[in-house]
């Protein structure tokens, strides 16, 4: 009876806590989405108010999306995601099928290395990168925010790790039937390690949608901008004039990654959970 | 046992023709030449690069660059805005890994300590993970406006009159904090509630025959100590993202004002790529990488203690 009692008690105790700990981490979008609805009127003023008395989240979209080249950014948001994830995948796979399958002269060295290149912090090598691409002539272009994160040294990691629990028997069939080794990275390995894959995916291409370092590095020009670097640029320009459209802007930004969280929220959490073994 | 070693006497002719057929080739090494060349130019090669860097004197655009030795160096630490910098980085460290790793651990007992609404509120806690930093970082700033924002509001209803967060020289940094571990909560979370899951059931009824009755004794007996290796991996984890903040202080304080949320990586940022002064950023980014392999052994030293006991 005190025992069920004390269960009861302690689930709601429960519950308030989480509750409040979850308005703490809510407030932030929740104050995004009611700024961006509210009339300049409403946003200057020192009442607090959740919901808007005019609601004007459409002018404010519009306002973003005529004052900053929103779909532009977002695009290409898109396209240096997916040319990352994509070269990265390209890159990785045959060298972990080799490191994990094949038998060579310094493999045990190239994997130390790729353990070792886990370790290194992106910033600590800016510079020279940076110089490197300032030589080839590549700044502020497409290569220049795709091609220093072609190699994942944790993507060859984790895929390797992958790999080495695909059966022997698997590779052996397909040789016996003739297929290149090649072959067997794109037609045995790749499908056996789709959901590897999928969450390294997720992980890559959340962390370089939101990327700020390197875009802001590397960008000069407007048209190439991505968004955050969009977000940061509109601030500069509309911060303590128009937070509407600024909360707007940061909307549509947020926006995507959240939705396709929501959708496949089991699948995200494993993808950047593995952040945490690197 | 036997069921492997019969797999095994099967498959040793199939491989043995196998690698036959593929020894001579060069075919591993054509399979790792594109990853083996790319980790040559854009990681091994740049990590040699920077340390070779901050030994010279090269600025970008510069036609020639001469050997200085430890010039950069000297300059460093004779700076007083490398040793703020410094301080900057280690108390917003010092602060956020705490803050996000008690909080992450709270919200994960908590949350596995019932079994309703478990999977909305993990939703919930893990959004700031996902969310695009930046555009949460203005969000934040005009929550922390002085006048119209919802956070001096707040205190406006209850009679305190609030501060320009971001703008005041004693409060800018910690405000950078609380939106640090605001962020990072929820990662810590999802790595807790890992390692959570993970242990046994039956250790906590064991535990409770053994009369630790109240919750406070099983965590202090079970989850604690079987917790130890998550928590010290998380901290190290949280150690290192923490030292590289930048985003919200390029965005939101530019390190101002007079230098109060300066971090290290904000004044390699300002010293590299807007003085164009390479050497003596590369010494910087030394200093940073030094910190984060520190860390990073400190963690390997600490899990083979872990193992050792375990």
């Amino acid at each position: 009876m005190t025992g069920s009692a004390k269960i009861s008690l302690w689930s709601v105790v429960r519950h308030i806590l989480l509750i409040a700990g979850a308005i703490v981490i809510l407030l932030p979008f929740v104050w995004m989405i009611s700024t961006a609805s509210k009339p300049p009127s409403e946003v200057f003023s020192s009442e607090l108010r959740l919901i808007p008395r005019d609601f004007a989240l459409w002018e404010n979209l519009r306002t973003a999306f005529a004052k900053a080249n929103l779909w532009r950014f977002l695009l290409n948001g898109v396209i240096v995601t997916i040319s990352i994830f994509v070269l990265q995948v390209l890159v990785a796979l045959p060298a972990a099928y080799a490191l994990a399958k094949l038998r060579f002269i310094g493999r045990n060295a190239l994997f130390a290395l790729v353990l070792f290149g886990i370790l290194i912090p992106p910033q600590a090598t800016a510079i020279p990168v940076f110089l490197l691409l300032h030589k080839l002539g590549i700044l502020d272009s497409y290569a220049a925010l795709v091609l220093p994160f072609t190699i994942s040294v944790f993507g060859i990691f984790l895929m390797r790790q992958f790999f080495r629990n695909v059966p022997d028997d698997l590779v052996d069939a397909a040789r016996i039937d003739g297929i290149s080794e090649f072959g067997i990275v794109w037609r045995v390995m790749l499908p056996a390690a789709i959901p590897a894959v999928t969450a390294f995916g997720i992980f890559s291409v959340v962390a370089h949608w939101n990327d700020y370092f390197w875009p802001l590095i590397v960008l000069n020009s407007e048209h190439l901008r991505t968004p955050p670097l969009a977000v940061a640029h509109f601030r500069n320009a509309e911060a303590g004039t128009d937070y509407g459209a600024l909360m707007a802007a940061a909307m549509v930004v947020v926006a995507p990654l959240l939705v396709a969280f929501l959708f496949a929220q089991r699948r995200f959490v494993e993808g950047i959970a593995l952040t945490g073994i690197k | 046992m036997s069921d492997s070693a019969a797999t095994i006497s099967v498959r040793i002719p199939v491989r043995a023709t196998a690698q036959r057929r593929s020894r001579p080739s060069l075919t591993p090494y054509a399979l790792v030449a594109p990853a083996l060349t790319l980790m040559l130019m854009m990681l091994l090669g740049p990590l040699a690069g920077v340390i070779a860097l901050s030994f010279t004197d090269y600025q970008l655009g510069a036609p020639s660059l001469s050997w200085i030795g430890l010039a950069n160096y000297h300059e460093m630490f004779a700076d007083k805005v490398f040793w703020i910098s410094l301080r900057n980085t280690l108390v917003y460290v010092g602060i956020v890994v705490p803050g996000a790793v008690t909080a992450g651990l709270a919200i994960a007992l908590l949350i596995q300590s019932g079994t309703s609404l478990r999977s909305l509120y993990r939703t919930i806690y893990f959004l700031p993970v996902m969310a695009t930093l930046i555009a949460m970082a203005v969000v934040w700033e005009f929550m922390l406006h002085p006048q119209f924002g919802l956070v001096n509001g707040v205190l406006r209803e209850v009679g305190i009159s609030g501060p320009s967060w971001l703008q005041g020289r004693s409060t800018a940094l910690y405000a950078l904090c609380a939106i640090g571990i605001w962020q990072a909560a929820g990662f810590n979370m999802v790595l807790f509630l890992a390692g959570l899951v993970s242990i046994p059931k039956q250790l906590y009824e064991a535990a409770e025959i053994d009369g630790a009755s109240s919750a406070w004794a099983r965590f202090r007996l079970v989850t604690w100590p079987l917790l130890r290796p998550v928590t010290t991996f998380v901290v190290v984890i949280s150690g290192i993202r923490s030292f590289q903040v930048f985003d919200t202080v390029h965005v939101l304080t530019k390190g101002g004002p007079s230098k109060s949320s300066e971090v290290l990586i904000h004044t390699m940022y300002t010293e590299g790529f807007e003085f164009f002064r390479s050497g003596y950023a590369a010494a910087l980014a030394v200093v940073f990488l030094t910190f984060i392999l520190l860390l990073t052994l400190i963690k390997s030293r600490l899990a083979d203690r872990g193992a050792q006991y375990a």
